[in-house]
Order: C-alpha cells, then sequence, then structure tokens
C-alpha cells in the first residue's frame, strides 16, 4: 500500500504544509541501505522505507537556469500544465546560482555579461533581442548599432546582468515557476520496476519559495521522465590549491575566483605595495583584472599584477587557415565561450556527426580558455604594462606555499623552473566539471545505467535523452554542463540550454506526450509572451 | 547568424518567395515605370527571381568566405552590405535586358526603389521576426526542412 495516486492524476505536494510525513526528522541523512543498493526500485519497497510517494509526469532535479528553461520549453511549446511538472531544488529562484557566480567573479547587476544579444533565457525566440529591448526602452539607437557593427566594426553587444535577471523572474513569474517548485536536497534518482522513476527529495521547510529552514523526512516523486541540471559539481580547486589549503590551513591568501574575495580588494586599499598573482586566462581573469585595475586608478593603490598563464597566445593560432582564432600578448580571443557557430551553424553541425576520438579532437581544436576583446580592457592593460606593474608569465603551477605572509609559487615554464611570490592569488581556473563529484549524477552512473561520453561527462542522445537510463516508457533527460562532451558543443550557455530543451520537447512530442508546435502555435505564444499573459 | 550553406540557401530562397513576393506585389503598381500592369508584374517577379536564382551562387561565394572567419558566423553588417555586388549584378542584367522573360530594360531607378526595399525588409526579417513563427531555424543554421 502506497498513498501515492495514478500517474494520469498528479498531486502537489505541499511543502511543508503535508504534516506527519513533512516534519523534520531527527537524522534525515540516509536511506535504509537495502533501498540504496537497488537498481529497480518498486512501490513495495517505498512503502516498506517508510517514505511519502506523490506523483507527477515530469520532475526537473537542479532547479537553476537549465530547469527554468527546460520547464519553460515545457510549458510554451510542450502545453505541459504547471501541474504536470514538479522542479526539484536547493535554490529558491533559477537565477540564484548564476548571480552568485556572477556577483563574485566581479560582474554587478547593471554591468553586461558574455551573451549575445539573442540569447534570451526568458524567451525562447529571441525576438526582440535584449540590443532591441535596450534601444526601445532608452530611446536610443547604440545598441542596435553596436548589432549591426558586431564583431568586425565594434566589439560584440552583450546585455546588462540586471535586465537579463530580471527578465528572467518576469518569465518565471508568467510561466508560474514557483507553482512548480519544491525546494530541497535531491539525494537520489532511481528506475521504477514497471517503467518511469522515483525521485528522492530531502524537502526543506519553509514556504516553497524562499525555504531556508532544516531538511525533513525524505519523499519519493514516482514519475515517467526526469530532467536534470544540476550544473556544475562545485567550484574548481586544483590539486595544487587543494594541497596548499590542507598543509596551510590558509584560505586567505589564496582563492578561487568565484568565492568571495573581497578581503583581497580590501587589503589592497592600504595602499602598500601588494602583489597579486591573477592564475588563468579567461573571461573570469579578465574581470578581476578589470576590479584590480580600476581599484588601483580610483583609489591611487599600488597593486602589482601578475597574470600567469598556462598557455601563452601571442598571435592567431589553430590547425589551419580555416580554424585559426585571435590570440595577442597571451589571451586567446573569443566572442562567447564557445565559436558562435557551435549554437546552430556549421560547428553544431559538424560536432553533430562525430563519434569518440574524432569528437574528442574536435572539442580540442575549439577548447582553451578565451575571453572577449573589449576596447577598455585592452586600454588597461596596455596602461598597465606600460607603467610597470602588470606582466604576464606563462607556465604551470607545481606547487604552491607560503613563506611570511606571502605566497610562493613554483612554476615550470618554457625557460625551466622558477618562483613567483605574491601577496594573495586569485584563481580563475574555473567550475569542476567532473560528474562523479555529484552526488545525483554519480548515482546515476552507478544505479541507473548511465555510461561517460568520450570527455568523461553524462553520454546522452541528440535528443538529450540520458544513454542505458530509459526505462519503460519513462525517459531521462540531461542538460547542461553535465552533458558536455557529447554531440552539441555549448551545452553551459543560455543559448545551448535553449538549444538542449528545443530537443528534448521535440524527442517528446515523437514521444507522443504532445504535438510538435508548428509556426500559427509559435505565433500564438509568442503574442502571448509579449502581452505577459499568464500561461 | 550562423548559417549552413543549406540554411542560406533555404532562407535566401523562402523569404525572397514569401517577404519578397509579397512586397513585390504591392510595390509594382508604384515604381515609376511605364507599361501595362501586366509587363511591370512580369519584369518585377523576373528581377526578384534572378536576386533568387543568381543568389545561390553568391550563396557559395559567401560560404567560402566564411570559411576564414573563426566563428563560422556571418555579421549582420554583411548581410547588408552583399547587397551592393548583388544589386550591381542584376541590374546589369536587368537593365540590358539579358533576363530571360524580361519585357524590356528595367530603368534604373525603378529597379533601385524594388531592389532596395525588398532586400532591406527580407534582411530585417531574416534578423529577428523570422525566428517568431521559426523557433528551430536559428539552431539549424537556416534551416526550414
Amino acid at each position: 500500500m502506497t498513498n501515492a495516486r495514478n500517474l494520469t492524476a498528479p498531486v502537489v505536494p505541499a511543502v511543508p504544509a503535508a504534516p506527519a510525513a513533512l516534519l523534520p526528522a531527527p537524522n534525515p541523512a540516509t536511506l535504509p541501505g537495502w533501498l540504496q543498493r537497488a537498481n529497480f526500485w518498486t512501490e513495495d519497497m517505498i512503502s516498506r522505507a517508510g517514505l511519502p510517494m506523490y506523483d507527477v509526469p515530469i520532475v526537473s532535479v537542479g532547479g537553476g537556469m537549465g530547469s527554468f528553461v527546460t520547464t519553460n520549453y515545457l510549458r510554451v511549446v510542450g502545453g505541459v500544465p504547471a501541474e504536470d511538472i514538479r522542479v526539484l531544488s536547493n535554490a529558491s529562484h533559477p537565477w540564484q546560482t548564476y548571480e552568485y557566480l556572477a556577483t563574485m567573479s566581479q560582474i554587478p547587476r547593471w554591468d553586461r555579461i558574455r551573451s549575445d544579444s539573442a540569447s534570451r533565457p526568458d524567451n525562447l525566440w529571441g525576438f526582440p533581442s535584449y540590443a532591441l529591448q535596450e534601444t526601445l526602452k532608452n530611446k536610443t539607437l547604440l545598441p542596435l548599432m553596436r548589432v549591426l557593427l558586431e564583431p568586425v566594426f565594434a566589439h560584440f553587444y552583450t546585455p546588462v546582468l540586471g535586465t537579463v535577471l530580471d527578465s528572467i523572474k518576469a518569465e518565471a513569474e508568467r510561466m508560474r515557476y514557483w507553482d512548480m517548485l519544491v525546494q530541497g536536497e535531491v539525494w537520489t534518482v532511481r528506475r521504477r520496476t514497471g517503467g518511469g522513476y522515483f525521485v528522492v527529495l530531502a524537502p526543506r521547510l519553509g514556504a516553497p519559495a524562499g525555504a531556508t529552514g532544516p531538511l525533513t523526512q525524505p519523499v519519493v516523486f514516482r514519475c515517467r521522465d526526469v530532467h536534470i541540471a544540476v550544473g556544475y559539481s562545485g567550484l574548481r580547486f586544483l590539486p595544487d590549491l587543494q594541497e596548499f589549503r590542507l598543509k596551510t590551513n590558509d584560505y586567505h591568501h589564496m582563492v578561487n575566483a568565484y568565492e568571495n574575495h573581497e578581503h583581497i580588494y580590501s587589503a589592497l586599499m592600504s595602499k602598500r605595495p601588494i602583489t597579486v598573482l591573477v592564475r588563468g586566462g579567461g573571461i573570469v581573469s579578465s574581470r578581476v583584472l578589470e576590479r584590480l585595475i580600476s581599484d588601483r586608478k580610483k583609489h591611487g593603490l599600488r597593486t602589482n599584477i601578475v597574470q600567469l598563464l598556462r598557455t601563452y597566445y601571442d598571435d592567431f593560432h589553430g590547425p589551419h587557415q580555416w580554424a585559426r582564432r585571435k590570440g595577442k600578448d597571451g589571451f586567446a580571443y573569443q566572442g562567447f565561450n564557445y565559436p558562435k557557430s557551435a549554437w546552430g551553424g556549421q560547428l553544431r553541425f559538424r560536432m553533430d556527426r562525430l563519434e569518440g576520438d574524432d569528437r574528442v579532437e574536435v572539442y580540442d581544436e575549439i577548447g582553451g580558455t578565451t575571453t572577449a576583446w573589449r576596447t577598455h580592457w585592452q586600454r588597461q592593460l596596455r596602461t598597465a604594462h606600460r607603467e610597470g606593474w602588470y606582466h604576464t608569465e606563462q607556465g604551470i603551477v607545481e606547487k604552491f606555499g607560503l613563506d611570511g605572509d606571502q605566497v610562493v609559487a613554483t612554476v615550470k615554464g618554457r625557460d625551466g623552473v622558477r618562483q613567483l611570490r605574491a601577496d594573495y592569488v586569485i584563481d580563475c581556473t574555473g567550475l569542476d566539471g567532473d560528474v562523479a563529484e555529484h552526488r545525483v549524477l554519480r548515482d546515476l552512473l552507478e544505479h541507473c545505467g548511465a555510461r561517460r561520453n568520450p570527455l568523461g561527462r553524462l553520454d546522452v542522445e541528440r535528443s538529450f535523452e540520458l544513454r542505458g537510463a530509459a526505462n519503460g516508457e519513462g525517459r531521462i533527460y540531461v542538460t547542461g554542463a553535465a552533458s558536455f562532451g557529447g554531440y552539441f558543443p555549448g551545452v553551459d550557455t543560455f543559448l545551448g540550454l535553449q538549444i538542449s530543451a528545443q530537443e528534448v520537447v521535440d524527442d517528446m512530442a515523437r514521444r507522443g506526450l504532445f504535438e510538435k508546435m508548428g509556426p500559427v502555435r509559435s505565433l500564438a505564444q509568442w503574442f502571448k509572451w509579449a502581452g505577459n499573459r499568464k500561461i | 547568424m550562423v548559417p549552413t550553406i543549406l540554411g542560406r540557401i533555404q532562407t535566401r530562397l523562402f523569404l525572397l518567395a514569401i517577404v519578397g513576393g509579397i512586397l513585390t506585389a504591392l510595390i509594382t503598381p508604384v515604381l515609376p515605370v511605364d507599361g501595362p500592369m501586366g509587363d511591370r508584374f512580369q519584369a518585377t517577379f523576373i528581377v526578384l527571381a534572378a536576386i533568387a536564382v543568381i543568389g545561390i551562387a553568391w550563396e557559395l561565394i559567401y560560404h567560402f568566405v566564411m570559411q576564414w572567419r573563426w566563428e563560422k558566423d556571418w555579421p549582420t553588417l554583411f548581410g547588408l552590405l552583399t547587397l551592393v555586388p548583388e544589386g550591381i549584378a542584376v541590374w546589369l542584367l536587368a537593365h540590358n535586358d539579358l533576363l530571360p522573360g524580361l519585357p524590356g530594360a528595367v530603368p534604373t531607378d525603378a529597379f533601385l526603389i524594388h531592389f532596395l526595399v525588398v532586400w532591406v525588409i527580407v534582411w530585417a526579417v531574416a534578423n529577428g521576426p523570422m525566428r517568431v513563427p521559426f523557433i528551430r531555424w536559428r539552431f539549424r543554421g537556416g534551416r526550414l526542412v
């Protein structure tokens, strides 16, 4: 006996209103061992474990940008009612993690992010673009002129972070995102004997939007399909950084750029000569440099900056004339995270045909850390170079050590091994994409038949269905960072999430779950969006 | 835009047929040109067809040029400025009565108005409104089928 209803009659889990089942449990940290070990679960097993069960056809695990975009497609393109979808997440709003990472990496709400004008998570048509919206709102043609001239005569137009987040909030309200959200910690996804899946969530006490209380006793969602977009497993702490922290227990002198590191900028305000080692040559390092250089100029500081680059690009680089990327002064330059044609052009179609090593080769060709070419950054770097308080070093860190109040980096470069001394190190080497580091993803590999792709992340079909995890009429779809390395590059971007979501809903339409959206319905839905009419 | 070769050709033919066709039908009666209405429509639609058909060859050239771009994109401005070589080529053919089916030489002012209206509006539609009815179009290199 279970308290679940039929799959076709979903129930809304009233968190935290549901009484006994959702009261705080003394130790909600584990499931019974016999349940954890089983690859397939049955309703009887759920009942035996004493877990309350709820039915809903589609569950999206993650609750970040990936869940937002995919549920937006399900609601708008698939016409799936909000009652048939549950988003299970630790986050109270879908842009929570994104905004945190953007803020930590020095992008305030009024500044511009590295994203295209037509990459609108809140608007699956990409029309009107952010540039057109900004033109109409501010009554200036400049944004549209920039789009007209980019990227040859002007650098790419990019939208303001605040505008992007506000538009996501408006669309989330329009599509009733918070009616779908159940806050808590997802523990596991398991196949159900007979088809579909069980998803275990330890709900968090508090109102559904903004729950902050303790975790309660786990509940189970029985569903037909699961969408998983949990993003990166965490910040990337390279082995040398981990070793430094373990050895010295020092979290002050060396930070990951995505960690809160305001204390470094505060220390610089003392106007003592302080050296900051910036590690990495990506967009985050450009942001950190911008802050360091702006602060130095604005407050008359005496900051010295050393930038450590693993690969030094001094010119155009690439295997042949038709694959040459711009490089200068150590950096590789590219408009966005991937070459633009990753999002629907030649590169997408080229990658789509490749398997195994051939695919890895193309990922290598377009890989490497890049940053954007922006005129004011170029001007800042030129000044810093000329005045002698900024220089770049090429090399790979062998180890970090602490000498008094300074960090000493042992670096192996083209000219041999040398030591670099700095008062602070800001590591801008990114986020951790290892799927084994994430509880839910690791569990998919161990218990749900999932495999790794040639780049080590989760192996998905062109439709983003997780290979090996299909169960009866049920499917698991994985989008976002965990699906990197598949047939479609660019998964961990706004537009990439939309392309992935489109493939997911098209696949669901092929499975007969709803009708594929044609031009007429698309137009009708766009007018609803333009009129901000709730769906 | 990030077109593929097939996407370029499909988008050109589709937009010229639908948007170009409607615009041509609307502006033909008001173009500064003499002659019976039947001949005028015949002339403007032959010119429109020439832009479409000769355009396939142009697209092959553009696609070749695009290969030198790392991003494999076709900037918005390129899509607008290519009206210059394409316009000159079609004008030379139309003005000298070299297009099959043309009832006579096309006057320059009428050609300019027709060509510019069609080109600029088709370009504008391709850079925005096209995405509204066709949600998969931009993610498939401009392919419609």
